[in-house]
């Protein structure tokens, strides 16, 4: 899965998909997960990065990612690799 | 370097023009401190859930009724409704204030009594008093409101051998224009059973005739039938005047005034549109002062007001068990305190608001008890927070009813505190433990051997 990259985000959390014309807000960390994927990070080097930067144990923060994830599928904002 | 508060990320998409789905958001601010305690020390000093009644909200709630009513009637009483909440810290606030006792059982009854209440301010209510219940509330110059014929023939028949007259009062049911009419209780107003009733105890003069009691039904959202029952217990009253020269002492109105909770499936909120003290108070004391009563001859007003009394004053402090997504996407956080301690969630969208402070991100929760039951939905749709698990929130407008109908089911049930004047907590009832509820057992001998 790959983020869509042309998305551009707001500082206030604003997101535009320009591919669909759609657009979202997100909380900050949501906004840094999505830069983090656009910058090409794996799920793995994300969580680690998270970790070192909130107060949340690992499993939690997995088990969100893992949700956050299917949410930006659900929206087309994830593509699969081609 | 200190890390940063975690909120699990969120995304969601705007919509523009579009009405929320799921009615208003619900915006207000968190609950940190109740009554000046924080939300957190409770939890700390008292586990989770935990039920919390504010002894200031009871007693100034309280005092707003009571001025409703004595600032535009001059003899007023209210009757604390003890089926609402009989904890007896709390009966006994409403007994500092000046509140009399209604009470619907012999347990209800000894317990008033053992409260301290004084038996002649007793109104004993409901259809299902024993003999023995008669006989006692009798002796002490309780009220005692006939419910049926059956009661009143048993009571009369006891006469015989107590050492007092019996003071009565016959419950009346009637049309208010409301409905469902609740004609289950007392006797009709409508099709002549009520002055059946008057003219028996009149006639028998075994029984002394102090009031007419009526109790037109529960969360009743127009004022204006209150204006029609007073205006028909009056008449009532004005008719027995005029037949028997005899004087009625008291008109009780019953209760069921709304708190400010919202009924399922209204789409404001009820604190905005359910009618006030005010209200109530306009369209009972007019058609009383409106009736013919001589101006010196005006009857006691009582009311047996129960969930508006005590509604505001009563939290439930949660902590969220877990977050999940259900089939359709939708969020479910479960939370540990279900319908077992909020029988009250099968009528009302109950406020439920964080225990701290939040980011403006929001989002659509189906919110679910701990107890694996599916009936167990404390809110059906609510927007919240990005909540974290064992973060806590706080139910709102929880005092009425469900400290007196939660259940021991599945679970064991909490510690209930009360926060007095002053901040600080006492517990006024301390949490259930498995010997508590197995205490009541019996196992015959032959069954503890389970090898
Ligand atoms: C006879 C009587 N009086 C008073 C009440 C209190 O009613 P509410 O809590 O609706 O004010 C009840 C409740 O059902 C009742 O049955």
């Amino acid at each position: 899965m790959k983020i869509n990259e042309n998305l551009a985000i707001s500082e206030s959390g604003f997101l535009f998909n320009p591919t669909t014309g759609e657009s979202f807000t997100v909380n900050p960390i949501g906004a840094e997960i999505i830069e983090l994927l656009k910058e090409g990070k794996t799920d793995g080097q994300i969580t680690e990065m998270l970790l070192k930067t909130y107060q949340i144990d690992s499993q939690t923060l997995q088990k969100d990612l893992h949700d956050f994830n299917d949410i930006l599928k659900q929206h087309q904002l994830l593509e699969p690799n081609e | 370097m200190e890390k940063k508060h975690y909120e699990r990320p969120h995304i969601i998409k705007l919509e523009t023009g579009m009405p929320g789905k799921f009615g208003m958001r619900n915006d207000s601010p968190p609950t940190t401190h109740i009554d000046g305690v924080a939300v957190k020390e409770l939890v700390a000093g008292y586990g989770s859930p935990l039920f919390v009644i504010s002894e200031s909200t009871t007693r100034s709630v309280y005092r707003k009724a009571y001025k409703a009513f004595s600032t535009r009637y001059p003899k007023v009483q209210f009757a604390w409704s003890y089926k609402t909440n009989y904890l007896s810290a709390v009966c006994n606030i409403f007994h500092q204030e000046g509140s009399w006792a209604e009470v619907v059982s012999g347990f209800e009854y000894d317990k008033a009594v053992a409260n301290g209440v004084d038996p002649a301010k007793i109104i004993f209510n409901g259809p299902g008093k024993s003999t023995e219940d008669l006989r006692k509330a009798a002796e002490n110059g309780s009220l005692i409101h006939i419910d049926h014929l059956d009661e009143l023939y048993t009571l009369t028949d006891l006469t015989g051998e107590l050492t007092r007259k019996p003071l009565v009062a016959i419950r009346v049911n009637m049309d208010t224009g409301i409905y469902p009419m609740w004609d289950r209780f007392g006797f009709n107003y409508e099709n002549g059973q009520a002055w059946d009733a008057i003219n028996k105890i009149m006639m028998s003069g075994k029984l002394e005739l102090v009031g007419l009691h009526t109790h037109i039904g529960t969360f009743i959202m127009s004022a204006g039938a209150y204006g029609i029952a007073a205006s028909k217990l009056a008449d009532l009253a004005l008719g027995i005047k005029q037949k028997f020269n005899h004087d009625i002492r008291y008109i009780d109105m019953g209760g069921g005034f709304t708190s400010k909770n919202t009924l399922k499936g209204s789409y404001l909120p009820g604190s905005d549109t359910n009618p006030s003290f005010d209200d109530y108070a306009e369209a009972i004391t007019s058609a009383l002062v409106n009736s013919g009563f001589k101006p010196d001859n005006l009857p006691l007003l009582i009311l047996e007001t129960g969930r508006a009394l005590i509604d505001e004053a009563g939290y439930i402090i949660t902590t969220v068990i877990a977050n999940k997504r259900l089939s359709t996407g939708r969020r479910a956080t479960i939370i540990d305190a279900g319908v077992n301690l909020l029988f009250t969630s099968f009528w009302y969208q109950h406020p439920v608001t964080p225990a701290q402070g939040f980011s403006q991100y929001r989002e659509e929760n189906a919110l679910y008890g701990p107890l694996c039951m599916n009936i167990d939905c404390v809110r059906d749709s609510i927007t919240l927070p990005l909540l974290n698990k064992g973060e806590q929130l706080v139910i709102h407008y929880t005092g009425a009813y469900n400290l007196t109908q939660w259940m021991q089911f599945i679970t064991l049930r909490p510690k209930v505190v009360l926060i007095d004047q002053d901040s600080k907590t006492h517990i006024i009832r301390e949490s259930e433990s498995v010997t508590s509820v197995s205490g009541f057992e019996k196992t015959p001998d032959y069954l503890n051997i389970i090898k």
